[in-house]
């Protein structure tokens, strides 16, 4: 098996597996703290603020690179901060390849968990309450095992679509072999080189591999909650 | 004074406004579907605020607009049986009625395990899952999972909606138990006369 692909596309693999990796463990706090607004609250910027998160999946990638080179250069707002601050800098770096495809995880997750935050019912959740539990318990005993595969799910297709993630990540980070070279854009490397048909099948197969994997498991995930109270899991 | 209750709040555009005093230890809200029955055990639950009014409990208040008084639902002591009992489905039966019980303070339990296996005829269901219970079942562990939490007032929502003739009557002969051995006060929803008549107490008609 390792013989299948050369060291340095593996190299390529473990890039992605880390980037998408870093990418999911900073989206999914967000992602849910979100989901829980839209699901829950009646925020007055609501509408505004579902239309901001769902941006990235309808804006050209490119742009969503370039607009994150404009906020997280070294003369940008955020990046400046950091720089000064923590004297770090997320350009030309892997930590930018998994920002960058935490970004365009981000509405995907948002929606999958907020679907499933609505499919809880409410009323087990107040019932809860009557039985003397504070707010902090409700959620933790009642509303988050319940929701639990559906964010399970949608770590999971946060996960894929961060290992797909091209175009707003060769925009910000550029395509650095080690790096920021993710399979995407090894692949797209390969195709530019005469000859590298052959990898390109191969890095190709990966990442369709890897992406079945990936939809096969939220599907499953996503029907285990929906079967909960029928077949009693 | 058993109950001292003055609530109203404005649900779907709709008034609902419900208003009794009385020593009786039961007392039913009968009434049509829609009539606001469920949002005034809601009310009362602390589940739905009121836009006015009070709720008091055997001398103790629960609710008061007036004076600013609104104890959050997990401090007010209401056993709340919901329709279609709703029970915790990720949670086998033993946990569902244990939920209530672990987070009350040892002193105001009144109600072991054991004894609510045996008054509601459970014993034989700890380990199931909610799914697999059938609908009677269902809302004697209810019962019990509100019982077991202490409660000063039981709140039952419709109990024998969901059920066929014979596990009413099953279920109507558990409430007449609860209510003349345990001695707490329960606010009972129905639009069923024939089921309002034979708890007895005070009726208040809504809608």
């Amino acid at each position: 098996m390792t013989g299948w692909l050369s060291p340095a596309e593996w190299a390529v693999v473990a890039l992605s597996l880390k980037v998408s990796l870093l990418a999911i463990a900073l989206t999914l706090p967000l992602a849910f703290a979100l989901a829980w607004v839209l699901a829950r609250t009646r925020l007055p910027g609501r509408v505004l603020l579902d239309a901001l998160v769902h941006l990235p999946l309808v804006l050209p990638p490119v742009v969503t690179g370039w607009l994150l080179l404009l906020a997280f250069g070294r003369n940008g707002p955020v990046g400046g901060w950091l720089e000064a601050t923590f004297g770090i800098s997320v350009m030309f770096r892997w930590t930018g390849a998994a920002l960058a495809a935490g970004i365009m995880a981000l509405p995907l997750m948002v929606r999958a968990i907020r679907l499933s935050l609505e499919a809880v019912d409410r009323r087990l959740e107040g019932v809860a309450r009557t039985l003397g539990a504070r707010p902090w318990w409700v959620f933790t005993t009642i509303t988050l095992p319940l929701c639990l595969p559906g964010v399970l799910a949608a770590t999971v297709l946060g996960l894929a679509r961060s290992l797909g993630e091209f175009g707003a990540t060769i925009t910000f980070v550029s395509n650095i072999p080690g790096e920021t070279r993710t399979l995407p854009l090894a692949i797209y490397t390969a195709l530019q080189v005469p000859g590298g048909e052959q990898a390109v099948t191969r890095l190709a197969l990966v990442s369709v591999a890897l992406s079945l994997a990936a939809l096969l498991a939220s599907e499953w995930l996503t029907r285990r909650q929906r079967g909960r109270g029928s077949d009693g899991l | 004074m058993a109950f001292d209750v003055d609530l109203a709040v404005a649900r779907g555009g709709r008034q609902i406004a419900v208003r009794f005093e009385t020593q009786a230890r039961v007392v039913s809200l009968f009434g049509p579907s829609g009539a606001g029955k469920t949002s005034v055990l809601d009310m009362v639950a602390g589940l739905l605020r009121p836009a006015a009014g009070h709720v008091r409990v055997d001398g103790e208040t629960l609710f008061d607009a007036a004076q600013g008084i609104a104890l959050p639902p997990e401090r007010r002591g209401v056993g709340y049986v919901p329709q279609d009992a709703r029970l915790f489905p990720h949670m086998n039966v033993r946990d569902n009625l244990l939920y209530g019980w672990r987070l009350t303070a040892p002193a105001r339990r009144w109600l072991a395990l054991e004894e609510a296996l045996d008054l509601l005829g459970i014993g034989h269901l700890p380990d199931r899952r909610p799914a697999t219970l059938s609908g009677g079942e269902a809302q004697r562990v209810a019962l019990g999972r509100a019982l077991l939490a202490g409660p000063r007032v039981l709140l039952l929502d419709e109990p024998l909606a969901s059920l066929d003739r014979a596990r009413r009557e099953e279920i109507m002969a558990m409430l007449e138990r609860i209510r003349d051995d345990l001695k707490i006060p329960i606010i009972h929803v129905s639009h069923d006369r024939a089921e309002v008549d034979r708890l007895g107490g005070l009726v208040v008609e809504m809608g």
